[in-house]
């Protein structure tokens, strides 16, 4: 950030041609969205969406800028609900390894 | 196991169906991990529950494009709607039977002889979802959200529009609560259309503005 | 709150500032000078809101419209509108 522009402020830089290709979603990118959309919400109120920008934005450059769009989301999901203490990392730690290490649901 | 194993489906259609491999073809990732994990710890926490999860996602997939065509395709055929959407945009699209929360604070931006809007969010992905559903990829990218306020002309051209002569563009970055959707300029040669045949000719770049509504 | 600090045709400058938390006043338009439009409401302090904090005092929020300056630096006809928090606003001459 040599000359105060934060990594993820883009407006008026020229970041190459357009990538017009489209897909349709995945169960992934649909589950994720549900999350940030309900987690978000007033009757969940988990944390404010501005505190999901937040977390992206604290990410790395490299990670900013390869991580595709909603693992972004999903990586900031989760560091948000350790922060606030809803899910604690040793919990997730632990789940993420039997889900990782288990069968595939 | 939930009633939404299986890939999701868009409704609505799609220009190019390119699915990344990454996405469709490999096993879960890491993320696909953790999404599952902590979704897991989120229902037996009793945070949500994995109904919450399904409606949402059906929520998230009845609003599409085709609502908002819905929108525009009234306002072109009503001017007393078009006056409501003016004033109070969500109190209008109420009346026509869809919900929308407060906030976002959705807001029409009516193009004219003359002038042209562009909506993008140059630091996130901000998009009136509650109408238009899931944004496309490449209004989330770097190249759209960099450019769209440095060469509004160059990435219109680069989909494929050209103004006439003296139009002024209107670049709107949603930088706050407030969710632009655009009202393209109805075409010409459609008086007395009904509004379902307006609404066919409403496409999606055109309530982002990077498109025109289809002529007649 | 009961008048809007800026009246729309105010011309204001958004203030330069190097923020290293959570802000919505884009780079590019740090430093621009432009004219408010419209008051669009008080909100909630996103800058707050981003760290959990309930964003209170509201802060009134623009809608200000900016000239889109070519690669020479010259207006280009075309206009940039950004919706800007007062706290960022300085009227200006």
């Amino acid at each position: 950030m040599t000359d105060g522009r934060a990594m993820h402020d883009l407006g008026g830089l020229d970041l190459g041609p357009i990538d017009r290709a489209e897909h349709p979603r995945t169960l992934y990118e649909q589950r994720v969205d549900a999350l940030v959309m309900l987690l978000t919400s007033p009757s969940v109120g988990a944390f404010k969406v501005d505190a999901l920008r937040r977390a992206i934005e604290e990410f790395s450059r490299a990670d900013y800028e390869h991580l595709p769009y909603y693992d972004r989301w999903m990586q900031a999901i989760a560091r948000l609900l350790v922060e606030q203490r809803v899910l604690d990392q040793a919990e997730l730690d632990a789940r993420l390894a039997a889900v990782a290490g288990g069968a595939h649901g | 196991m939930t009633p939404h194993d299986g890939h999701g489906h868009d409704h609505h259609g799609h220009h190019h169906d390119h699915a990344p491999i990454e996405e469709h073809e490999a096993p879960p990732g890491a993320f696909q991990h953790l999404e599952r994990a902590v979704r897991e710890l989120l229902i037996e926490k009793g945070v949500l529950t994995a109904e919450q999860i399904s409606r949402q996602i059906d929520v998230m997939e009845s609003r599409s494009p085709a609502l908002g065509a819905r929108v525009v395709a009234k306002a072109w055929a009503d001017p007393a709607f078009r006056d409501a959407l003016r004033a109070d945009a969500r109190a209008a699209v109420g009346m026509m039977g869809i919900a929308i929360p407060d906030l976002p604070r959705l807001v029409a931006l009516e193009n004219a002889p003359g002038l042209h809007n562009l909506v993008v969010c140059t630091l996130c992905s901000c998009y009136p979802r509650m109408l238009l559903g899931i944004p496309p990829a490449w209004y989330k990218s770097a190249p759209y959200r960099s450019r769209a306020v440095r060469d509004p002309r160059g990435v219109l051209a680069e989909f494929g529009v050209t103004l006439p002569a003296g139009t002024r563009i209107r670049v709107s970055d949603s930088t706050a609560d407030l969710r632009f959707l655009v009202v393209p300029e109805r075409p010409a040669g459609t008086e007395g259309w009904s509004e379902d045949q307006l609404g066919a000719l409403v496409t999606r770049d055109s309530m982002i503005g990077t498109g025109l509504a289809l002529p007649p | 709150m009961a008048e809007p600090r800026l009246a729309p045709g105010t011309p204001v400058r958004v203030r330069v500032g190097f923020p290293t938390t959570h802000c919505r006043t884009p780079f590019f338009l740090r430093g621009a000078t432009g004219i408010v439009e419209a008051f669009v409401g008080v909100f909630h302090d996103p800058e707050k809101l981003a760290y959990h904090k309930p964003g209170l005092p509201g802060r009134a929020l623009y809608r200000v419209r900016f000239d889109h300056l070519g690669p020479d630096g010259a207006p280009t006809g075309d206009e940039v509108i950004a919706d800007i928090y007062d706290h960022w606003l300085e009227a200006s001459r």
